[in-house]
């Protein structure tokens, strides 16, 4: 069936910029300047606020309309709109786990002698990384299920050549729908391999303090 | 006394509205041994914790090998320190704490490598070798590589030993470092120290309620009382020969 290579790029494209996002957006929060801070929570509220298909629109129609911005490609704009939603969800997945690396663990780095920087790469960021990746992979999860939102704005992933298949061979219909759960589900389920290798990891190494 | 390694000059310690510290002064002289003795709540870990940077005094100065920790002069006059002057002090200082704090995620040659090659900046072979030779000495040369989870709260702590020492401290900050462990582990710990304090040349501040432990270690028993120092001299003054009640109350909680 066509459309799954629009799926899957569409998919991964977002993934890579949306881990992009939370990081920084996750470490903005917890900057020490409060410009920082103020402005990455305005961005995370704004983007948990409102749904990803209103966010869709606006990428799609509203920003060339109103501002003459062009997000380059339509692909572009459905990448960028779903890592900016995603990406700030996961950003308070940054932002809590490094936080929840026990206090034991900073202060033996600073006895240690560690700069705040050698304290942030080599003992906290492991830390917190193992305890973010089970839900960063439940995320792509919800990522991938989110990729056929873009079906609405033109893209021609596995939905929109479902439907259009399906308006031209109406009695086929239910066959169409089932095969297009099928495809979904044989995507995710790598993904979901993958987290489950990830709570695994998560379990080893992390203070439990 | 030699030129003491470790001055404290009438520092007090709050905790909102609370004072913990009420004038501490203190020396602590080179590869001198300290036991620091009182009840709970005392402000026996600020102290230490003070020295190791953990936490700010309210007012005071503590000085380090010649250097304030807390301040740097600057036109004469003392500001607080930055935390590239307090990276330059603290070098000298190692602490090991209570509940341990290796890190989880490292193996235990690991734990003691990473600062020496990236704080020291110690050629890795080097500072592998400095490691093993320290995990031997704690007993722990045949798990080298295995990861904190898999070792008792004994031999953890002597990890957490050998991880501070392969720093090199000129003081080396112990608080209650057994009172986490199961009774029948404590002795390997304290064996381990007793075998630190022999070598010499370090200065040890102990903050332990193991009385017998004190009295053969330490050169000096300190008892601090309610944010106070109480009472301080020589381990027969303090721990047999005090006239102090406090103090007797509370020695007499660890006879039996
Ligand atoms: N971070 C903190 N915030 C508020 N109070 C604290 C803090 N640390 C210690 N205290 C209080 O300071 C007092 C002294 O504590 P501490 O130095 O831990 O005593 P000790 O080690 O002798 O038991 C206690 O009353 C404790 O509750
Ligand atoms: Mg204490």
């Amino acid at each position: 069936m066509q459309g799954i290579n629009i799926t899957v790029t569409v998919l991964i494209a977002s993934a890579v910029l949306s881990y992009l996002i939370a990081f920084i957006a996750g470490f903005g929060r917890l900057s020490n300047n409060i410009f920082i801070r103020k402005f990455t929570g305005f961005y995370v509220e704004v983007f948990r606020g409102t749904s990803l298909i209103v966010q869709l629109f606006w990428f799609y129609y509203a920003l060339p309309g109103l501002f003459d911005i062009h997000l380059a490609t339509d692909f572009w704009a459905a990448v960028i709109a779903i890592a900016m939603n995603y990406g700030a969800y996961m950003s308070e997945i940054v932002r809590g786990s490094i936080l929840s690396v026990a206090k034991g663990q900073r202060e033996a780095a600073t006895a240690l002698n560690m700069s705040r920087f050698q304290r942030m790469r080599l003992v906290i960021l492991p830390q917190a990384v193992r305890m973010m990746l089970p839900e960063f992979g439940n995320y792509l999860i919800q990522m991938l299920k989110a990729t056929s939102l873009v079906s609405l704005v033109g893209l021609t992933d596995i939905l929109y050549h479902g439907d259009v298949f399906r308006s031209t061979h109406l009695s086929l219909a239910p066959t169409v729908y089932i095969l297009i759960l099928i495809f979904y589900f044989i995507l995710a389920l790598p993904l979901i391999w993958l987290t489950r290798w990830a709570e695994k990891q998560s379990s080893k190494g992390v203070a439990s303090e | 006394m030699a030129k003491p390694i470790a001055v404290y000059n009438d520092v007090h310690k709050s905790f909102g509205e609370v004072e913990v510290l009420k004038g501490i002064d203190l020396e602590i002289a080179p590869a001198e041994k300290v036991a620091l003795i009182g009840p709970s709540g005392s402000g026996k870990t600020t102290i230490i914790r003070m020295l190791m940077t953990l936490e700010q005094p309210t007012s005071g100065t503590i000085v380090v090998d010649g250097q304030y920790l807390w301040h740097m002069e600057k036109n004469g006059e003392l500001v607080p320190a930055n935390e590239k002057h307090l990276r330059q002090v603290r070098g000298d200082i190692g602490m090991v704490f209570q509940h341990f704090n290796l890190f989880p995620h490292m193996s235990i040659l690991e734990n003691c490598m990473v600062a020496p090659i990236n704080v020291k900046g110690v050629p890795k072979k080097e500072a592998r070798q400095r490691s093993v030779e320290m995990l031997e000495k704690v007993g722990l040369g045949d798990k080298l590589d295995d990861y904190p989870s898999q070792l008792s709260g004994g031999q953890k702590q002597r990890v957490a030993m050998a991880r501070a020492l392969v720093m090199r401290p000129k003081i080396m900050l112990f608080d209650e470092v057994t009172s986490a462990l199961d009774p029948e582990l404590v002795g390997e710990v304290l064996e381990v120290i007793r075998d630190i304090a022999r070598e010499g040349e370090m200065a040890m501040v102990l903050v332990t309620h193991e009385m017998d432990f004190a009295r053969d270690i330490a050169d000096r028993v300190v008892f601090l009382d309610e944010g106070r120092i109480a009472e301080q001299g020589t381990p027969e003054q303090v721990l047999e020969n005090s006239e102090s009640e406090r103090l007797n109350s509370f020695l007499s909680r660890f006879r039996s």
